[in-house]
């Protein structure tokens, strides 16, 4: 290829493209829209990607082990309207939060022990059990799809934190970014859970305990997700279940996968789900700033995807080893 | 003699009539005839979701009325879900005890309409209430949403006054919903009369809190001197507040949406000034609105799909200065209500 004058497209992989694709919409919207490069829009950019951002870092964190979590999103919006319920029907908040805390942490448990010792399909599992806390939570423990923060509360003071102008969920999500990275590149654990994605069998072999491993995870990933859920109502002095019936889930698979996460597991770090939650927060908002109706904003994002994807089959063609293993 | 007979047949008669007088009050046919029309006919309620302020108001006022008079009272939830709506629907026309009043908050302007006309061929009658759609039902309740918008256009402009720079920005639901549509038309029919104001940005939200704080956050740091936005829902407008508050804008930015004037959702927030105005629909009235045209339909005796009534429903732009004890109803008190029974 270099042969002929090209550079060498063959150390591009799909992190790279999207990677460049983000720089190059930048650059552009920098010239092109009005405001776009000031500091203030810029911090809006990232906050407006932060809980997506913070729920894809969980996401990445199973999906590297070879698994995925679709009861992410209802996890995040249940867990905090029951919170924020308990709360208004008079509950003390210690109590409440417990209750929660327990609940979420259940929930992951739940998760892990099917997909981990029953060995149901993670996507079954996750799928039922996000289903389950949706409809139990809804029917049972709230009575309205939107639940208030109460006034005053440590949730709505929260929304209001910032540290030089810069509001709290960046700093949470940029603190999460940076204790995912350490577990996954310093922790034995860390180290074990590309081991088990990219080859369960063999990591089980060797002596790694894989299947204690995989309940971790999905328990922490329940956790990230009630982090997530109580940063939105902090923003929003309020929780609305509706979210669970958003493209909210597709999104947050869509900012690990096209960040270049795998499906098939073992591959991928927290700079893929950074690039990915850049690439999507810069076109989002300049699209709005160009004032594009949201019908094509979603043909756009998608075209722009569809696109990432194809470079990335045709530079970086599916090898012997993918072929066999196959994606999710 | 002829002459007397016949005086004193009508002596008597008038006699008679005057005995059977007082007798004649209890045989009012009024209330017979209602209590043999409406007793034991069911009437459902298939809203967008049961989970939100305005369906809950529904069904509390619908519930204690039809159960008053003797009826079936139900509701289908189908949680924002069009198909589940769909499947509610079918299921509900071809089952034994088929309602006899559909009661539908349709999501859009197409997708049920088959449904409706099955419906009415069944011999139930179709209420569409809220969002219009492109169907002849036997009546539709709710909000003329073009005329909505131009008041919440009309509230926008005097909120933003003479002196500003009549900047409003639009936080759109979709580009499919009726209400957001005609919405939309009634805004731009005010706005056009008034050529010095201008609509400087007009994202959507899809009904969705955080996006609608995105959006709106954006517009604000394009244009900081906006003086009011318009958001198309009380359900999502938590999100152009919040970019408000964020912006450190509140008290400059005028935020006018509508919403089912529910006391926490509306009353409350235009109290702590989050909201500069809100067009409420009186609840409770567009219920008995409801209310009365179902006990019409069902003692007309008219075939389904006979008549075509529009009633909408009184509307106006209410601000802190003109909020009164009885503007907002409470949903709070209404649960415990039925709590309590």
């Amino acid at each position: 290829m270099s042969a002929i004058g090209w550079p060498n497209f063959r150390s591009l992989n799909q992190e790279g493209i999207v990677f460049a694709i983000a720089v190059v919409l930048f650059v552009a919207a920098a010239f092109g829209l009005p405001g776009f490069i000031d500091p203030n829009n810029l911090v809006a950019i990232v906050r407006s990607v932060s809980v997506l951002g913070i729920l894809a870092l969980g996401m990445a964190v199973v999906i590297i082990g070879r698994g995925i979590d679709l009861s992410a999103v209802a996890i995040m919006a249940m867990s905090v309207a029951w919170y924020l319920q308990l709360l208004n029907s008079g509950t003390p908040d210690g109590l409440a939060f417990a209750y929660v805390l327990a609940g979420v942490l259940a929930i992951g448990l739940l998760n892990g022990f099917l997909v981990a010792y029953a060995d149901v399909p993670a996507i079954f599992v996750t799928l039922a059990t996000g289903s389950f806390v949706f409809g139990y939570v809804r029917s049972q423990l709230i009575t309205q799809d939107a639940v208030p923060v109460p006034q005053g509360h440590w949730v709505e003071l929260l929304g209001g934190l910032r540290f030089l102008d810069i509001p709290v969920e960046v700093f949470v999500f940029a603190g999460l970014a940076f204790l995912i990275f350490l577990f996954l590149r310093y922790t034995k654990w860390g180290r074990y859970i590309y081991f088990a994605g990219d080859n369960p069998v063999a990591a089980r072999n060797i002596g790694i305990p894989v299947r204690p491993m995989l309940v971790l995870r999905y328990v922490l990933s329940a956790f990230v997700a009630f982090i997530a859920g109580l940063l939105t109502a902090a923003s929003l002095h309020s929780i609305n279940t509706r979210v669970v019936n958003s493209t909210l889930l597709y999104d947050i698979v869509l900012v690990a996968v096209i960040g270049g996460i795998g499906l098939s597991g073992g591959r991928g770090g927290v700079r893929n789900v950074l690039v990915g939650a850049a690439l999507i927060g810069i076109l989002l908002n300049a699209m709005t700033i160009i004032d594009i109706p949201l019908l094509y904003q979603n043909l756009i994002k998608a075209a722009i995807l569809l696109g990432a994807i194809i470079v990335d089959g045709i530079i970086n063609p599916r090898d012997e080893q993918t072929a066999q293993q196959g994606d999710i | 003699m002829r002459l007397i007979k016949t005086l004193m047949a009508a002596a008597t008669a008038l006699a008679v009539t005057a005995f059977v007088a007082p007798t004649f009050a209890a045989d009012d046919p009024g209330p017979a005839a209602y209590a043999q029309a409406l007793k034991g006919k069911r009437v459902m309620l298939v809203p967008l979701a049961m989970g939100f302020d305005l369906a809950q108001g529904w069904a509390h006022y619908l519930k204690t009325e039809v159960e008053a008079w003797g009826g079936v009272f139900e509701t289908r939830d189908p949680n924002w879900v069009v198909d589940a709506g769909a499947q509610a629907i079918t299921d509900a026309i071809s089952s034994d005890t088929r309602p006899d009043v559909l009661i539908i908050h349709a999501p859009d302007l197409n997708s049920y309409s088959k449904l409706m006309k099955k419906a009415q061929a069944a011999g139930t009658y179709v209420l569409l209430v809220d969002n219009p759609a492109n169907f002849p039902a036997d009546a539709f309740v709710g909000s003329d949403w073009d005329r909505l918008g131009q008041l919440e256009a009309e509230a926008a402009i005097k909120g933003c006054g003479e002196n500003s720079s009549k900047k409003i920005g639009l936080v759109q639901g979709d580009q499919a919903n009726s209400s957001s549509l005609y919405q939309y038309a009634g805004i731009m029919k005010v706005l056009d009369k008034h050529p010095d104001f201008k609509v400087v940005a007009k994202p959507d939200s899809n009904w969705d809190a955080t996006t609608s704080r995105n959006v709106t956050t954006t517009m604000l740091q394009q244009n900081p001197d906006i003086c009011s936005i318009i958001d198309f829902w009380d359900g999502d407008a938590t999100g152009a507040s919040a970019a408000i508050r964020d912006a450190k804008l509140e008290g400059k930015v005028f935020l006018v949406t509508t919403g089912g004037g529910e006391k926490a959702a509306d009353c409350d927030k235009l109290q702590d000034g989050t909201y500069g105005a809100v067009v409420m629909t009186e609840l409770a009235r567009q219920s008995g609105d409801m209310n009365a045209i179902i006990k019409f339909l069902l003692q007309s005796g008219q075939p389904a799909g006979t008549s075509h009534t529009y009633i909408y429903t009184l509307e106006k732009a209410t601000t802190k200065a003109d909020l009164k004890p009885d503007s907002c109803w409470d949903l709070k008190a209404l649960q415990a209500e039925a709590a309590a029974k």
